[in-house]
């Protein structure tokens, strides 16, 4: 066995312009599967870190995101008494009102615009996001117009950065801080006093209401009671689910393309292997006879084979993650089909996602490598040793 | 002319490689116009679109709607010929995931988009109800409607269940037309919000303005605008090209890595058929050695080696194109909800056979260069 296997792994580095070409194409295929699965599962990453797990979010009923949702403030006042929110040492409930819309603003070095979530936000709603800090500049003063931007934005449109000013609302707004929060979606958007901003817009009613509850295990138990309330028309989810629901258009999307993709790509890759594992049995038919010969069976004959090209597969493959791992410090930024907001998330490399692609580049070694194996194993000894 | 009969049969020499090989470059090519194609599909809405048509939305974004009022203000402006506007509805049919684009017009919509075509009685059907649609062709296939079905949706923005009975259905008349929209009365959405929602009613998500010169378009959006500078409601008025294109820009990472991963594949198709050439080169050197000595030239020897690469290359090219058009079929059903046009475009087809005749170039330089290089007598000693 070790013989067979020194043997598949040597004629790699026998041919080598042949092998680094099909090693090199795997790669190839292997590096596109890969960050295809790691956009979206930094899309769906960096969206499911947006919710907490012990919040709720109550958004109007059948609006599916907060930029269609609307809440008249009776409405979020009545909710707010509710008893199963948690309450601070005060006695403060942990309930915050929010206002989102979105703006059109120039992405920066395109012009091209985009559109950016505002958010109005109270005190309490950056009480709730333990993991918010602002890493440049200010909070706002209460009363002007001055806003915070998510590190993202700041990053990625005009007038978004740290001392320049955004036009909405009949108003310029002045950027003063910049805010993280650890890579999470709040980081594309910008934030606001909620009042100020829902006077600048004309809106008087809120998008959405999130919430802690006392007690997480009473979830079920508060969403039946307030979608149940006549006064109500609104619902009630996880938060962790409800910012993943955001991802799906998009995410089902770029899966569906990906692997298309990916698909067509290997079938490429396949008939590349297939070419060099044929060419590499058609040059070594002595060889094979030889063996035959000496008395290693068809079986082994089969398996040296189809060891090479698994190998060659191999190799190609961890070639291709490795490419694709340093697809981690590249930002992407593309529209949420599900809010229509823009969002920015990295490709995020997962131990899944490694398993995946090698997986997916030993098939390939497997389907190209399994004919020709078969038809080394097939030679009859005395033509084979006859062959020139 | 020997040299070409010397090619063909080089080529049929290892008819099962050369086959593998025409067919992973088929593959490849077909890729490579697919892909061309979906990009191309993104821009369908901009490439439909008309010049003399300008569309006014709110300064701010999409999510803010205009007042009904200015349509006053806008009819008067120099060079309108033609006024309508729309409502984006954004209702879910069944279920959320059935997604498809839903307009409350006006009347005079229908007007300014001649390229729908209505049959005349259900024109006139959908002008005398309230609660009457007129849907796409590729809509109504999609979900089995026929003139007088009802149907219901729920609203996303304007709440609660809204029943419609299909009146009529409409064809495109260009290629490019848009066949899966939905348009309702805009009187029957904004009657209902003047009930329900008062302070929601009389709004419009964007006026569409017919313009007699298209020339003009630039100096008529600036004055329209500046009719409603620091008014509450800001206007912003671009060409419908130019609206269209804004979507496009929103998915350009999209589009940008489509048009990478496009490329690549062209690097896939190189790969590929340097393999084989690097093979057949190094199968062949005896022989090349064979042939300078019986006084072939190094230009013959060019000649075999590219001129099979070629082949191949012209081969895979062609092969690629035919199988393009049932994957292209394939994939327009299988996307139809997110991109209703899919046209594969000759431009596209020519240069996916260009790139594939230059990698045949390309491919055949390494091999071809090891062949003129490698003296004789080496070449003779080489016993395989």
């Amino acid at each position: 066995m070790t013989l067979l296997l020194n043997y598949s792994y040597r004629n790699i580095f026998a041919r080598k312009l042949t092998s680094i070409l099909t090693v090199f194409g795997i790669a190839l295929v292997v590096f596109v599967f890969c960050a295809v699965l790691m956009l979206s599962n930094g899309l769906s990453t960096t969206l499911v870190s947006t919710g907490e797990d012990d919040n709720a979010i109550v958004i109007r009923r059948a609006s599916q995101t907060e930029v269609q949702s609307i809440i008249y403030r009776d409405m979020a006042n009545a909710i707010k008494a509710d008893e199963a929110i948690a309450k601070d040492d005060n006695g403060t409930p942990l309930v915050t009102s929010e206002i989102l819309v979105l703006i059109n603003q120039p992405k920066r070095g395109t012009d091209e615009p985009s559109n950016v979530p505002v958010r109005g936000v109270a005190e309490m709603s950056i009480r709730m996001r333990p993991e918010f800090k602002i890493v440049e500049g200010r909070m706002w003063q209460p009363g002007t117009s001055e806003i915070i931007a998510g590190k993202k934005v700041a990053e990625s449109f005009q007038g978004c950065g740290l001392g320049e000013t955004v036009r909405f609302g009949m108003r310029e707004w002045t950027v003063v801080g910049v805010f993280e929060t650890n890579g999470s979606g709040f980081e594309s958007e910008l934030w606001g006093d909620v009042d100020q901003l829902m006077d600048a817009f004309g809106r008087p009613v809120f998008s959405s209401l999130t919430m802690r509850l006392a007690d997480p295990g009473d979830f079920d138990a508060f969403k039946q009671k307030l979608e149940n309330d006549p006064r109500y028309t609104i619902e009630v989810m996880r938060e962790k689910d409800y910012y993943e629901e955001q991802s799906k258009f998009t995410t089902i999307f770029i899966n569906a393309l990906g692997v298309t993709i990916s698909i067509i790509f290997s079938l490429g890759a396949i008939v590349g292997a297939m070419i060099t594992m044929y060419a590499a049995v058609a040059n070594r038919t002595v060889e094979i006879g030889t063996l035959r010969a000496l008395g290693f069976s068809r079986r082994s004959v089969l398996a040296a084979f189809l060891i090479e090209s698994l190998l060659i597969a191999l190799i190609g493959g961890t070639f291709g993650v490795l490419a694709a791992s340093f697809l981690r410090f590249v930002q992407v930024s593309t529209t949420n089909w599900n809010t229509f907001a823009e969002i920015a998330f990295s490709f995020e490399l997962s131990p899944q996602i490694v398993i995946d692609a090698l997986i997916f580049a030993v098939i390939m070694g497997f389907v190209g490598g399994f004919l020709p194996a078969v038809r080394a194993a097939r030679f009859r000894i005395i033509n084979a040793l006859r062959a020139k | 002319m020997k040299v070409l009969k010397l090619v063909s049969r080089n080529t049929t020499r290892h008819l099962l490689r050369s086959f593998l090989t025409v067919l992973g470059l088929a593959i490849a090519v077909m890729a490579f116009a697919v892909i061309r194609t979906a990009i191309d599909a993104w821009y369908a809405g901009a490439n439909a679109s008309s010049p003399n048509r300008l569309v006014i939305t709110n300064s701010i974004s999409l999510v803010f709607p205009l007042p009904l009022a200015y349509k006053e203000k806008i009819a008067q402006v120099d060079g309108v010929t033609g006024l309508s506007w729309a409502q984006w509805f954004g209702g879910t049919y069944v279920d959320p995931k059935n997604f498809f684009p839903q307009f409350a017009i006006d009347d005079s919509y229908l007007d300014l988009y001649p390229e729908y075509i209505i049959p005349p009685e259900q024109k006139q059907a959908y002008l005398e109800e309230r609660s009457a649609v007129i849907v796409g062709r590729a809509l109504a296939d999609r979900f089995g409607w026929t003139v007088g079905d009802p149907v219901r949706l729920t609203g996303t923005i304007f709440p609660g269940d809204w029943d419609f009975i299909i009146r009529g259905i409409y064809t495109g008349r260009e290629e490019t037309t848009d066949e899966s929209q939905w348009f309702m009365h805009f009187e029957y959405l904004d009657e209902r919000m003047r009930i329900e929602m008062p302070p929601r009613a009389g709004q419009v998500g964007s006026f569409i303005v017919r313009i007699a010169d298209p020339n003009q378009a630039a100096e008529m959006s600036a004055r329209i605008d500046g009719l409603f500078a620091n008014s509450l409601a800001e206007t912003k008025t671009q060409t419908e090209r130019a609206f269209q294109l804004s979507f496009v820009s929103m998915a350009s990472s999209i589009v940008t890595g489509l048009r990478i991963i496009s490329f690549m594949v062209i690097g896939i198709i190189l790969l590929v058929l340097a393999n084989t050439m690097a093979m057949t080169a190094r199968e062949r050197v005896s022989e090349y050695a064979l042939m300078k000595t019986l006084g072939f030239r190094p230009v013959h020897i060019l000649g075999l080696i590219f001129g099979e690469s070629l082949f191949i290359a012209a081969m895979g090219g062609l092969l690629g194109l035919i199988i393009t058009f049932p994957i292209k079929n394939l994939l327009a059903m299988a996307v139809k909800d997110f991109f209703p046009v899919l046209r594969l475009d000759p431009m596209t087809m020519l240069f996916g056979l260009f790139a594939s005749l230059v990698v045949g170039l390309i491919a055949a330089i390494f091999p071809a260069l090891k062949a003129v290089r490698t003296p004789i007598v080496d070449g003779l000693r080489i016993i395989e």
